[in-house]
């Protein structure tokens, strides 16, 4: 069955949008991952112009956090000042990465960009969580190795204006969950992602949160970002899709509810590096269009349309 | 001296128009629905004879049909660093959106290449090439890259010998819309053919329109798109909450 899609100005198949959805919520449920980073590379996969993509992948974000968001918000797990210092960077992040992405819209050279962010963030993260699930494969092997100090004091805590953020227990200066958050927010605006994948290690080991506060407040920045970063996409480049986010967010809810409960009954680390290789896997699939001699050397942009 | 006059009058329009054509189309309008899977038009008419079959030339219908004229840009890849960069653009002025030719018999044989100018019917005519063309050495290289990737996305067809004339009267073809078509008002031109020339045409009108809700979508997001980015949030909301209660729901 196809379904036509409104704003791409195309059809494309309504179960495989479904089985997109689905496929990225399984996981998602699987290993507490957002999936945005999966759901936009693989529309571009099955031909939904990446304007588009990017936009209502984020969108998809909004729906895929706000329930888990107020579960940790009812749970008390959630750093509200953190969130909000966060939150502020990610809004100032998501206007910048904005700016950015219409720029080089109209530089034709936008379809690039957001494939070199997926090759380089996706390769950076496939190749950590490899590199980490192998590790912590040979620990649960080997349980005499000596596990890693959680928290150090480096340069980032002698930087000034310092604030207390008294849920995590932090006395730290503004600038660096600043600018975590304005990070997050560019990459939010440019690759359609919530950027959960960049924030939760950055408050664990460079602002040294407690790990019962990260997942919270990470999904508290994630869903707020993600919304804001929707509108600015409706309003500047008119490329959020809801026909193919309506679909997306079935998939995904249905997916997630299942992947949740498989996610219970296997081996985290075996698992995780299962998502470690599907992540270089769509990693290199990009690299390789890029690489290769394309069949096709030209390509057509219609200004206004995607 | 008033016999003559009458008799001009009768007399003249015949070897101008000595054939007509008169079409119609098995729809006038197509609907972009939620299911549109592209739609596939009969394009069938008549000639129209006032004289005897002419027998030294042969008859020849073609049908085009065009799609709204959009400009476009056009990007060619060259590698730079090791990967491939768009590198160069050429604007075209206008291109129809859709375009497909559909003949009695392989164009080139039955349309002269005045008449093709003048009409401008073949899918390399349709397309407006900006002035000037900038200092590329190849600016054809461009409006043929067009051409062939619009051809590949069933945007562009070349129909040769795929319209049916029957006893020099009779005519038909279908002319399939793709499922990636634009909205807008698609012209389907008729014409008729002798030793090259047009001798008549016609021309009608298919409308085709994207059906209320997603006209509605489309408004909305370009019209008032604060408003619809709202929508587009209390959609997500909605989904992503609603569906984990309903789950939760279940479960209890």
């Amino acid at each position: 069955m196809q379904i036509y899609l409104p704003i791409a100005e195309t059809s494309v198949n309504a179960f495989t949008l479904l089985g997109v959805g689905g496929g990225v919520g399984l996981l998602s449920g699987m290993f507490g991952v957002g999936g945005g980073f999966l759901i936009t590379p693989l529309l571009f996969f099955i031909g939904v112009p990446p304007a588009v993509a990017v936009a209502t992948g984020v969108n998809q974000v909004v729906a895929s956090s706000i329930s888990g968001v107020l579960a940790h918000l009812k749970r008390k797990t959630v750093d509200l000042h953190m969130g909000t210092v966060l939150l502020i960077g990610g809004l100032i992040g998501s206007l910048i990465g904005i700016w950015f992405f219409n720029l080089m819209s109209r530089l034709g050279q936008i379809d690039l960009i957001v494939q070199l962010s997926y090759v380089i963030f996706l390769g950076i993260i496939g190749a950590l969580m490899l590199q980490e699930s192998l590790r912590a494969l040979l620990r649960s092997n080997n349980p005499s190795a000596r596990r890693r100090k959680l928290h150090s004091h480096t340069w980032i805590h002698n930087l000034p204006l310092k604030m207390k953020f008294r849920t995590s227990g932090l006395y730290i200066s503004v600038f660096p969950p600043l600018l975590v958050g304005v990070g997050v927010g560019i990459l939010a605006a440019i690759m359609g992602v919530g950027g959960g994948f960049i924030l939760v290690p950055a408050m664990i080991y460079l602002l040294g949160m407690p790990t019962k506060v990260v997942i919270g407040t990470s999904l508290f920045q994630v869903t707020f970002v993600a919304a804001f970063t929707t509108m600015m996409h409706a309003i500047t480049n008119q490329s959020v899709d809801v026909m193919l986010a309506i679909f997306l967010i079935l998939g995904g809810v249905v997916g997630a509810q299942f992947g949740t409960r498989i996610g219970l009954k296997l081996r985290a680390e075996q698992l995780r590096i299962l998502l470690a290789l599907l992540v270089l896997a769509v990693c290199g699939k990009i690299a390789f269009d890029l690489l290769w001699t394309p069949s096709e050397f030209y390509t057509i942009t219609v200004p206004g349309r995607f | 001296m008033r016999w003559l006059l009458i008799l001009t009058v009768l007399l003249a329009p015949l070897p101008l128009r000595a054939e007509e054509v008169i079409a119609g189309l098995s729809q006038n309008r197509v609907s972009l629905t939620v299911n549109f899977e592209g739609s596939d038009i009969l394009i069938f008419g008549a000639v129209r004879r006032e004289a005897s079959l002419p027998e030294d030339t042969e008859l020849d219908v073609i049908v085009a049909v065009e799609g709204p004229p959009l400009p476009a840009v056009i990007w060619r890849k060259a590698r730079r660093f090791g990967i491939w960069v768009n590198t160069d653009a050429q604007e075209v002025r206008a291109a129809p959106s859709f375009y497909a030719v559909a003949t009695t018999r392989p164009l080139r044989d039955i349309l002269s290449p005045d008449a093709d100018l003048t009409h401008r019917i073949s899918t390399r005519l349709a397309i407006f090439e900006a002035r000037g063309g900038g200092d590329r050495a190849d600016p054809a290289a461009f409006t043929e890259a067009l051409i062939r990737i619009r051809e590949s996305e069933g945007l562009y067809q070349s129909r040769d010998s795929t319209v049916t004339l029957e006893r020099d009267t009779l005519f038909s073809t279908r002319i399939l819309l793709p499922k990636n078509i634009v909205e807008g008002t698609y012209s389907a031109r008729i014409f008729l053919l002798r030793d090259g020339d047009v001798i008549d045409d016609f021309e009608t009108f298919i409308d085709v329109r994207k059906a209320v809700l997603e006209r509605w979508l489309t408004n909305l997001a370009y019209e008032q798109p604060a408003l619809y980015g709202l929508l587009a949030l209390v959609l997500a909301v909605f989904f992503g909450w609603g569906a984990s209660a309903l789950f939760r729901l279940i479960r209890n």
